[in-house]
């Protein structure tokens, strides 16, 4: 898009920009505290409390981080290549049979880091696969892979409630969900990285997917900057035509990066099924995949913004449930106004203060505006 | 029970759970052929029905919650608009943030103000849009085949059904019969042509994006004071998709809407009926698979294997005037 805003400093670009946005976001979400009767004060209060205040606390807070990092990436590698990829939570969802497939068959028989290889295999050869039908569909078919990503989430969701209800359920259970794992299919907790820190982890199910998340952060950043396909994906993004000019073959580009893309969303569900409920449950994926949306926009699409937007929804998560234990008027549907908030103004809106921080810090730098002026 | 009487009653559930679909796709139709997407007709929705059930429930007045519906649905429009018209931000994402801004408003609100859970309180008669019963319709009801018809299946909806239904041709005359409308389709199919006859499509696209919060508003109504008696958490439940489904499976045109809308609100109404209905052939169908048809059949649809679903031109695309 060909929008004629003068380039700012680094600094200003990719920190006080979102910055002000979220701000901006944080600030309505306090109005809507006021209305209900609250005072906002005291609920940023529980909620950093919430989120940080014991070894315990960071533990659930990083467990969700580490959800939100897969889905963010999934998100911001489908934005590189300009498609937005609004399935992650479908892709999550159907990602969850190959996890549960692995740990079903070689739980009993094999140590768990032997399955986890094996079911990370599964979770994004799964994700993948349910991203590989509507980025075969956009680039062979031309339909729009935002509307057909939507109707794959709501596929998923009556396909996952059929398998569960007519494959995956123990015979004589009532409640959707596979059986229990046993060892094998239990993923040990990172309480020796808290300990590091003097910190218990409590019950908290911080677990080695953690770690997982971050190498996948760091495989995100090589493959888009560092590798021939990370290029032609960010050409294919900036614009289909020079891609086409230069011989990138387009069909290629948009399955492979949706694939990964749904890979990657699909490697959320080791997180909760194989580190938290030892089980697939019925909507284990609880709209995180849809929070990567917002991830992915407040980290500009870069890892090294989608870990600490990642980790600001996890505070948001795990403080989220603390208010609401605090602040019986405020439940943890607050976390989705906040989350369709920072979606409007750190994505929709991201230029509405662009003008005014474009006037102040080119004003604070005299240098810079002569390049600019020079540059136009 | 014979064949004709389920016909009667599954035709009659069929209007009936179509009714919000119509009324929200309407809603699509107007801002997509001027150019904007609209994934957020789910969330105008929800909070037109929480608007409708709050006001009529305070005022116990139907009017006023409908009025209500209308006017939350015509903000959302709004922000919509304001981010996408004049911000030039990404329609989808704004129609994303919209969705999930109201989906948690609506519970925090209700909660605050009602405490039932995220529900409103249930709603007395005046508060609600009672059954239209059509004339003669007790008096037809013995006619052998006619009768059932008319008194089982046209008669007795509410009011907002009624509308709905004639919002099809109304929109259709709208759209290609007034200056209004040929101006609108043609800021959606090439916004700087429209812009050389010196109209302005910045304040056309308001004004289609404003048409889609009346709509959407009214569906919302539908479903708090119509459907059901008062609001409740996530009560739209993906109708607002379906209606998006049913937009594009209707190729953006508004007579291909109403039967969009039928066949998927048919299908609704089935699966909630026929739980374990057996086929002939077939067998036994899942009732995931029923509910996940109207999706399946769009994606279908939009790959192109069942004829050619080609959006608006200029649909998504900001438009800039100096080039």
């Amino acid at each position: 898009m060909s929008v004629p805003y003068a380039k700012l400093p680094g600094w200003a670009e990719y920190g006080l920009i979102p910055l002000v946005n979220l701000a901006v976001a944080f600030l309505i979400s306090g109005l809507v505290v006021l209305i209900v009767g609250e005072s906002p004060l005291e609920a940023a209060y529980h909620m950093v409390n919430g989120a940080f205040g014991r070894g315990e606390y960071i533990g659930f807070t990083l467990y969700y981080t580490t959800t939100f990092i897969f889905t963010g990436l999934a998100v911001a590698v489908a934005f590189h290549c300009g498609l937005f990829n609004i399935g992650g939570e479908g892709q999550a969802y159907v990602g969850g049979i190959g996890v549960a497939l692995a740990c079903l068959a070689f739980d009993r028989t094999l140590p768990w880091y032997l399955v986890f290889p094996i079911a990370i295999v599964g979770a994004s050869l799964f994700g993948a696969l349910w991203a590989l039908i509507p980025g075969w569909l956009q680039a062979k078919r031309g339909s729009h892979i935002v509307i057909t990503t939507i109707m794959f989430n709501f596929i998923a969701a009556s396909l996952m409630n059929y398998l569960l209800n007519r494959v995956f359920k123990p015979l004589g259970s009532m409640s959707l969900e596979t059986r229990t794992f046993d060892a094998g299919g239990q993923l040990p907790k990172l309480d020796w990285l808290m300990s590091i820190f003097g910190l218990s982890v409590g019950s908290a199910p911080f677990n080695i997917s953690f770690l997982l998340a971050l190498v996948a952060a760091f495989g995100v950043w090589v493959l888009i900057w560092r590798t021939k396909l990370g290029y032609e994906m960010r050409t294919m993004g900036h614009s289909p035509a020079a891609a086409r000019y230069a011989g990138i073959k387009e069909a290629r580009i948009i399955v492979v990066t949706m694939m990964i893309s749904g890979g990657l969303a699909g490697m959320m569900a080791l997180n909760p099924i194989m580190g938290e409920q030892f089980r697939m449950q019925l909507d284990f994926v609880q709209g995180a995949g849809f929070v990567g949306i917002a991830v992915a926009l407040m980290g500009r699409s870069h890892p090294a913004g989608i870990i600490p937007a990642a980790l600001l929804f996890g505070m948001l998560y795990q403080g989220g449930a603390e208010i609401a234990f605090e602040m019986p008027s405020i439940s943890r549907d607050m976390i989705v106004i906040i989350q369709g908030l920072v979606i409007l103004f750190a994505g929709a809106l991201e230029h509405m203060f662009r003008p005014a921080i474009t006037r102040l810090v080119l004003g604070l730098t005299p240098a810079t505006r002569a390049t600019v002026t020079k540059g136009a | 029970m014979d064949v004709f009487q389920v016909f009667i009653e599954l035709a009659q559930s069929t209007v009936r759970v179509s009714t919000p679909l119509i009324l929200a796709a309407l809603a699509g139709l107007f801002t997509e052929r001027a150019g904007v997407f609209d994934i957020g007709l789910e969330g105008k929705m929800l909070g037109g029905a929480f608007a409708a059930g709050c006001v009529a429930y305070v005022t116990q007045s139907v009017a006023m919650g409908l009025l209500a519906a209308v006017l939350v649905s015509v903000l959302l429009s709004l922000v919509h608009g304001y981010a996408s018209i004049t911000q030039r931000g990404s329609q989808i994402v704004s129609g994303v943030a919209i969705n999930f801004v109201v989906a948690g408003s609506t519970v925090i609100l209700g909660e605050a103000w009602f405490r039932q859970g995220g529900r409103t309180p249930a709603l007395s008669a005046d508060g609600r849009f009672g059954t239209i019963t059509l004339p003669f319709a007790d008096s037809l009801r013995e006619v052998p085949v006619l009768g059932p018809l008319y008194s089982g299946l046209l008669s007795g909806h509410s009011l907002l059904t009624y509308l709905a239904f004639l919002m099809v041709p109304a929109s259709w005359w709208v759209l290609y019969r007034t200056r209004f409308g040929l101006r609108l389709r043609a800021v959606g199919e090439n916004p700087g042509a429209v812009d050389t006859a010196g109209i302005s499509v910045i304040w056309l696209r308001y004004r289609a994006v404003i048409c889609c919060g009346i709509l959407c508003g009214i569906a919302g109504a539908y479903l708090s004071l119509a459907a059901n008696a008062g609001f409740t958490k996530g009560m739209t439940a993906g109708k607002g998709y379906i209606a998006l489904a049913a937009l594009i499976f209707a190729k953006w045109r508004p007579t291909n809407i109403l039967f969009a809308c039928l066949l998927f609100g048919f299908l609704d109404a089935f699966a909630i009926r026929y739980q374990s209905f057996a086929f002939p052939l077939i067998g036994k169908v899942p009732v995931q698979l029923m509910q996940a048809l109207p999706y399946i059949l769009t994606v279908i649809l939009l790959a192109g294997f069942i004829g050619k679903a080609i959006p608006p031109k200029a649909g998504g695309v900001p438009y800039v005037k100096e080039r």
